[in-house]
């Protein structure tokens, strides 16, 4: 099979992707996987919601989709991070490397299982948080709040794209997925309406995944239709677009750099 | 014997304490990660209007970060031991065990003190929160106790990593129910009747209320006493436990199984 033709492409997109993800997650038992991502994503939601309450500002509808959606920031960087840093660990980042595969599928396709993590971890966290706080969802907008969580989980792992490149050259991986992490929570309108944050913060959060998504979101729930979020979610999906490019652009460079000094072994 | 241990204890929780600062992770992330917390929490009360509870919340929030530097290390630190080969070496050693694992989870709650401080000075510097202590030296006393309550809690966490290798998922799951069980921020009568009777049996429910009094004028020093209590029994079960599984894991054979 040509390693550059359409047909290994696509092989090592899906398959390529799925085996990436189940080496990624493959060890996880349920004693690992239910504490992780289901337990700490609702009772963060938890914690703000009351939080919110004894500020006086905010309503549990407010907190849980936000937290809800911020949470999908958790397999989405730490696991776009660890698709290279994971490699490292266990030797097999220069093999990988010096296989003629295509780098756009091999890297979009380890993309694509994380995207749909992502998305199932907000979900689950939104209908668990709901149930909890006593918010009511209308059957009616799950559908189009189901696109607009995909969509913020594409635009997040677009965003962890990038931060994966960057492991090509930073050893600590799961400190810088945490820090970028802790900035989408602070920017992106999580907890604090952007209105209420000061000029240049809304600046920056209109530039991050998630901002336009969880606004889109909070409409969807107040029983917005399609027609009142499109450019909202046609916004978040321009961000993950380009935060993807820049991603695949950093991850060609540094590849060339890492091998240029000779650090992909040891960053 | 009481002697050797307590050095034991101080050297290596000295030991720990430098290795866990040049850290990353344990040191450096320690210190930032729950300061986007408090951020967010300071944000949303500055929103809410009210300077009183403002304040309230610079010094909720700067309790925060002494879990974060214990829970999540504290559940996984065996297991790096683990992976290092060198738990096997830990169990083997003729010192106890357990005396070994305390200065671990110490050295943490120790830089959770600087997360503390760090969170304080974060309040004012950031967003000009003027917190001024009534019982300053009272205050430190009560930081440190409740530091020593959780890094005893973290002991307890840290030992089921023993005989369960996915413990170390433990810690990060119980990161925000102890933030919001313990009244760190919101009050613990807020929260539904049934959480009450945990939050009491928690060491950092009464640290963070000390540490309040001593802020803001109370009496702390029943807080305190009843935070030193829980913590050395968190210190005697923990102690059981890590026999038990000690012991387990021994018989099992699944000590070094990664």
């Amino acid at each position: 099979m040509n390693p550059g033709g359409p047909a290994s492409s696509l092989r090592i997109f899906f398959v390529g992707g799925w085996m990436s993800y189940r080496a990624l997650f493959g060890w996880l038992s349920p004693w690992i996987l239910i504490p992780t991502f289901l337990v700490e994503p609702v009772f963060q939601i938890l914690f703000f919601a009351y939080v919110g309450r004894d500020a006086g500002v905010g309503d549990d509808s407010f907190y849980l989709v936000g937290n809800a959606i911020q949470f999908a920031s958790i397999p989405c960087l730490f696991a776009m991070g660890n698709t290279i840093a994971g490699e490292r660990y266990a030797s097999t980042l220069p093999l990988i490397l010096v296989s003629p595969a295509r780098r756009l599928p091999l890297f979009l396709g380890r993309a694509l299982p994380v995207i749909v993590n992502g998305l199932l971890c907000s979900l689950i966290a939104l209908g668990l948080g709901a149930l909890i706080l006593g918010v009511t969802i209308p059957l009616s907008s799950v559908p189009l709040l189901v696109v607009v969580v995909a969509v913020s989980a594409f635009s997040c792992t677009g965003l962890g794209m990038a931060a994966a490149a960057l492991a090509l050259r930073v050893r600590e991986t799961a400190v810088l997925s945490n820090l970028i992490m802790g900035v989408l929570l602070i920017f992106c309108g999580v907890n604090v309406a952007l209105s209420a944050l000061p000029q240049w913060m809304e600046s920056v959060g209109r530039v991050l995944p998630f901002t336009h998504g969880i606004e889109a979101a909070r409409a969807v729930v107040a029983g917005a239709d399609w027609s009142q979020v499109a450019g909202l979610v046609g916004t978040e999906v321009l961000i993950g677009v380009v935060y993807l490019l820049i991603g695949l652009v950093m991850l060609h460079y540094l590849e060339i750099e890492s091998r240029r000094r000779s650090t992909l072994d040891i960053a | 014997m009481l002697r050797g241990s307590l050095r034991l204890v101080l050297f290596g929780w000295w030991l720990q304490l430098k290795m866990r600062s040049r850290s990353a992770f344990d040191g450096l992330l320690a210190i930032v990660y729950p300061m986007f917390f408090a951020t967010s929490v300071l944000l949303m009360y500055r929103e809410g209007g009210s300077t009183s509870a403002l304040v309230g919340a610079a010094v909720g929030a700067s309790v925060l970060g002494v879990w974060s530097a214990v829970a999540t290390t504290a559940s996984t630190s065996l297991q790096s031991e683990r992976r290092l080969g060198t738990l096997e070496l830990l169990v083997a050693a003729p010192t106890p065990f357990p005396l070994l694992v305390v200065p671990m989870t110490l050295a943490m709650g120790t830089i959770g003190l600087y997360s503390l401080v760090a969170t304080l000075l974060w309040g004012k510097f950031a967003f000009g929160i003027p917190v001024s202590l009534e019982h300053p030296l009272v205050f430190v006393l009560a930081s440190v106790v409740t530091a020593i309550g959780i890094s005893l809690m973290g002991f307890l966490l840290a030992v089921t990593a023993v005989r369960y290798r996915g413990a170390w998922a433990l810690g990060t799951a119980f990161e925000f129910p102890v933030w919001l069980v313990c009244g760190f921020l919101v009050p613990v009568a807020s929260l539904p009747d049934w959480v009450a009777p945990i939050s009491w049996l928690l060491p950092p429910t009464w640290g963070a209320a000390a540490i309040r009094d001593a802020a803001f004028g109370g009496s702390p020093w029943g807080d305190i006493a009843l935070c030193l209590l829980l913590s050395a029994g968190y210190g005697v079960v923990g102690t059981w436990l890590c026999g038990r599984l000690v012991t387990s894991a021994r018989t099992n054979a699944t000590l070094a199984l990664t």
